[in-house]
This record gives structure tokens, sequence and C-alpha cells, in this order.
């Protein structure tokens, strides 16, 4: 009787395994076929690949696409651009972000729960995308770099984050001792705090930068000088408003067709030079992630 | 005596208030002016006199807007585009969260977690992108698969059909990972006691999940859930804007990117606020009423 029944828990187990596993391989197959898909059209026959020839590994291999992206001076602006944008805004986005945080976590802080009400609210209101806009026109801030910089450089989310870690990971005898050999906040910060939260920097700069790597919205909204353009909106010329390429269809006729037929090698080519930078960074930081978020969720 | 405290607290703490200052600036500056400034959309707008200079209107916008022709069609289009995506999209995570915590071999978590979050971090510009070259009718490979399954000659990124589907399709394809995480979080917190006299009862695996595993996740589905309901009217502005075409507009133009044409194209300032208002106003209503509803009914609530 017993035996009956353990044997029919071992066929549901088995079957609940087999559902799993099929579950598991199509969740993975849908998300990294069409990344992989890309990879491989950015460098075979554009026309293979669109009568579905190309499936599983590249045919009639071109590098033409990259050769027609590395030579293209807009590519080369909004790359410099946005290296620049990303890395000075991450800057003065920790600058901003750390101190505040630590402070929002001091309890002997009288001011600390007005001013966080302050940063809360500014998560369920704002004044919307006109005011915002009139705003940035007033300080002469449009067609500058600091747009990309200064506003909403603290991110109250991930201030929030900041702030939960820093109280959970600093016991107050920590900085009581510190206290007693005359340390004061800047040192306890600089010294004690900013080293301790190395997992919480690496989480929240990674954050920040995937932000301003990604943002297209600020230029979008504010930019209209074409040497400030990020790449994001140099890959909203090329993939979406299907302008041809400078060196391309522009000069007409027999060039017009040739670049026609690489048109899409060159967009697939696209998608993975911007890429780039992101998915070598994912591997290596992508086990801090879960970490940030649960350090948020702890108390939201 | 009172001041005097103040004082000492003042120069106990003036470390912090430098510290701190640099922010509550920024915020002051770029969050609480333009909420300052939204009274532009009960006034005209007056370049000379600056954002809150100009004469008084009330609600003639919002009058303006309500009688528009665009009205009836913008508000379907916005809570259609939402409804859809909450409908498909808020299920879909907390499905992935329980599939993923089945997974026993740490290795394969591992690896099934890092890809699931991956779509994540690519761009909008790029994801549409990937859509536009995969789904063209002439040169994607998608359409060139549907054309020779007898599917027709359908163009997905261009009819008005199927412009929600693949909407709220990439988007479960791109967020449905990362938003997992929450899930998983407070899987992972549940008591392994719970598992374990579930195990002595003799429950499969299956009745597991149905019994422990999604008890443990009702609160936070519902707090997801009300936060949710209060972005109903608030469509993401990017990616719609960027998968907008000429032959998608009727389903695809919303709330948000008519916002940006009349106020940023078309510079009608203090009729774009009005609209902008008008869509944040109804998003809060609809906040307030799941949060009631949702106090009633569970006992979990925001506040």
């Amino acid at each position: 009787m017993s035996n009956v029944t353990l044997k029919r828990a071992d066929g549901r187990e088995l079957a609940f395994r087999i559902v799993l596993g099929a579950a598991c391989a199509l969740i993975f197959l849908l998300i990294v076929y069409p990344l992989y898909f890309i990879v491989i059209a950015s460098f075979s026959d554009s026309t293979l690949v669109s009568t579905g020839k190309v499936l599983l590994f590249p045919r009639g291999v071109s590098l033409f696409g990259y050769k027609e992206i590395f030579g293209d001076g807009r590519i080369w602006t909004g790359y410099r651009n946005t290296v620049f944008y990303t890395l000075f805004g991450t800057l003065v986005n920790m600058l901003f972000t750390m101190p505040a945080a630590y402070v929002l976590s001091r309890k002997e802080f009288k001011a600390r729960r007005p001013i966080m009400l302050l940063f809360v609210v500014t998560m369920f209101f704002n004044g919307g995308l006109i005011p915002t806009y009139l705003l940035m026109k007033d300080l002469h801030l449009t067609n500058t770099f600091w747009v990309f910089i200064l506003p909403f450089c603290v991110n109250v989310f991930y201030l929030i984050i900041a702030r939960t870690f820093f109280e959970n990971s600093l016991p107050p005898e920590l900085y009581e001792a510190a206290v007693m050999d005359g340390c004061t906040h800047f040192a306890f910060f600089a010294k004690v705090a900013l080293p301790l939260s190395k997992a919480l920097i690496s989480v929240i700069g990674l954050y920040y930068l995937v932000g301003h790597w990604n943002d297209f919205f600020t230029a979008l909204i504010y930019i209209r000088d074409n040497k400030l353009q990020p790449l994001q909106m140099v890959l909203r010329d090329i993939l979406l408003s299907n302008q041809v390429f400078q060196n391309g269809a522009g000069t007409g006729g027999a060039a017009g067709g040739y670049a026609q037929r690489y048109a899409d090698q060159i967009k697939y080519g696209v998608i993975i030079v911007s890429s780039l930078p992101i998915l070598v960074l994912y591997p290596f930081l992508q086990r801090y992630f879960e970490k940030g978020v649960m350090i948020g969720a702890v108390k939201g | 005596m009172r001041t005097q405290g103040r004082l000492r607290l003042l120069r106990r703490d003036y470390q912090l208030w430098i510290m701190i200052m640099p922010a509550v600036a920024v915020v002051l500056i770029f969050n609480y002016i333009p909420m300052y400034g939204i009274q532009l959309a009960f006034r005209d707008y007056d370049f000379s006199k600056g954002l809150t200079g100009g004469e008084w209107r009330g609600l003639h916008y919002f009058q303006q807007f309500i009688d528009s022709y665009l009205f009836a069609d913008l508000m379907t289009n916005t809570f259609l585009i939402s409804l859809v995506t909450i409908v498909v999209g808020f299920p879909a995570p907390i499905v992935l969260a329980l599939i993923l915590n089945q997974i026993r071999r740490k290795r394969l978590k591992n690896l099934m977690q890092t890809t699931v979050y991956l779509p994540h971090f690519i761009s909008v510009i790029v994801l549409v992108g990937m859509l536009n070259v995969l789904l063209s009718p002439e040169t994607g490979a998608v359409g060139y698969l549907m054309k020779s399954i007898g599917l027709g000659h359908i163009n997905l990124i261009a009819s008005t059909g199927t412009f929600i589907p693949v909407y709220v399709l990439s988007d479960v394809w791109q967020h449905c990972g990362w938003n997992s995480i929450i899930y998983l979080a407070a899987l992972s917190a549940v008591d392994p006691q719970l598992y374990d006299s579930a195990k002595m009862d003799g429950a499969s695996r299956w009745q597991t999940i149905r019994h422990v595993d999604l008890p443990a996740l009702v609160p936070t589905i519902i707090v997801l859930f009300i936060l949710s309901m209060g972005g109903i009217l608030s469509t993401g502005f990017e990616k719609i804007f960027l998968m907008q075409n000429s032959l998608n507009l009727p389903v695809s133009e919303v709330i948000s990117t008519y916002v940006y044409r009349i106020g940023i194209i078309s510079n009608q300032f203090s009729y774009a606020s009005a609209i902008g208002l008008f869509n944040t106003v109804i998003n809060f209503v609809f906040l307030l009423a799941m949060n009631a509803i949702s106090k009633r009914v569970s006992d979990t609530s925001l506040y």
C-alpha cells in the first residue's frame, strides 16, 4: 500500500520535473534566441536573413555592416557624448545620493523625517512634462550637456535603498567609538561608511549607469544641437526613422541600391554595437542586482 | 532656551546639513518648482511674464480637452493599452518567479535568473528597433515566416489590430524577468519549516506551490497591484512614442504622446499642461479607489 503511494508520488514528481524542465527550456529560448538571432544576422547576408534562411548559424558572412557603422561619424560622436554623459552623470548621481542617504540614516538627525517626506512626495507627484520643460528653458539648461547631468540626479528609490543599507550595516556603536576618537561625520562617512558599502555602491552605480546609457527622453525633449546628441538618438535615426546611411544612398544611384541591400545588416550591427558595453558589464554585475532589490524591499 | 538648543543642534549637525543640502536643493528646484508651475494649466502662458504670470483662465483648458474630438479616442487608447498591459503583464512575473523558485540546482537557477533579467537592460530604442527589423513584412524574418506558413501579408508593426499585442508581449519579454525579482525575494523569505511540514503531509510540489508559495506572495501581489492600478492612465511615453507610425496612430496615440505633440512640438503650453494634470488626477483617483477596496477586502493597503 505504502509502496503504491510512494510510486505514485514518484510519478508525480517525475511529471513535475519534466514540465518544469520544459518550461525553463522554453523561457530560456524565448529570451536568448532573439538576441542570438540579432548577433548572427549582423554579419550575415541581409537577403538570406530576410528570407528566413539564417536560423542557427550565420550565412554569407560579411563585415560590411560593421565597416559602415565604424566609418560613420555620427556613431562616434554619439558614442563619445554618451560615454561622457554616463560617466560624469553617474559620478554626480553618486556624489548627491550617497551623502544624502547617509544623513537620512542618522537617527540623531532631527530633520530626517520632514526631509525624507520631501523626497518621497516626488515619487507620487510631479509637475508634468510642460512645466518641467519651461523651467529648463528658463534656467538655460536646454541644449547644454548639463541637462543630462544635473536635473533629477537624485533618484528617490535608490536613495531609500542606500539609506536602508546604511541603517542596517552601520551599527550605532561603530559611530560612537569613532566619535570618541574625535571623528566627524565627514570623516566617518568617507573612511568608514563608504568602504563598508562596496556592494551598495556597485548596485546603485550600475542602475544609474544603465539609466544614463539608455536615456533618450532627455535628448528628445531638451536637445536640438546635433553635436550634443547621445548615442540613443543616433540609433533612433538609423533604426527607426529609416534614415539612410551618411555615405550610402544619399549619394544616389548605384550606391543607393548598395546601401539598401545592406541596410538591415547595418541595423542589426548597430544594435550590437550600442548594447555591447552593457552586455559586457552585465555578467560581472548581475549578482548584485538581486541584492539591490532585496535591500530596498526590506523597507520600501 | 529653545533657540539656544537649536543652535547647539545646528552646530552639532552642521556637517550633516552640508551633506544633504545638494540633494535637497536639486529636488526643490527640479521637482517642486514644476509642481508649483502646474498652475499653468489654469492660466494662459505669457512668455514675458514667465511660468505663472499669465492670465487666470480657470478650467478653460480642461474644458477644451474634454470637448476636443480626440478626447474619446485618447482616453480609450490609453485605458486599453494600460489595461491589457496589466492583465497580461501583471501575472507573468508571478508565474515566472514560482517557476524559477522550483529549480533546485543552484547553477541552473543562476543561469536562468541571469538570462531573464538581461532584456531589462536593453534600451527602448534598441527594443523597438529589434521589433521593426524582425517583424517587418518585407525584410523581417518573422514577417517572412508568417508568410510562409500562410498567415498572409500582415504588417505587425503598422496595423491597428496588432499594435497592442506587439506592445504588450514585447513588454512582457523585456521586463517580466526583472519584475519577478521582488516575488523571488518574497519567496526566499518563506519559512523552510512550512516546506518540510508540507512534505510530511505528502503534498506534491504542485500542491506546495498552490498552498505555500502562492499565499506567501499575496501581500506583495496586492501592494504591487494597487500601485499598477494607480498607473492605469500612465502608459509609458517612450516605447509607445517610438512604436508610433502613421498607420497605427488611430490606436497608438495616447495621452502622454499627445501632451508631447501639443506641448513640445506645437508649443501650446497651457493646453498640454491641463491634459497632463487631468491624467495625473485620474491616476490618483484610481490609486485611492483601489487602495480603499483593498483595505476592505484584504486588510492590505499602502498606508
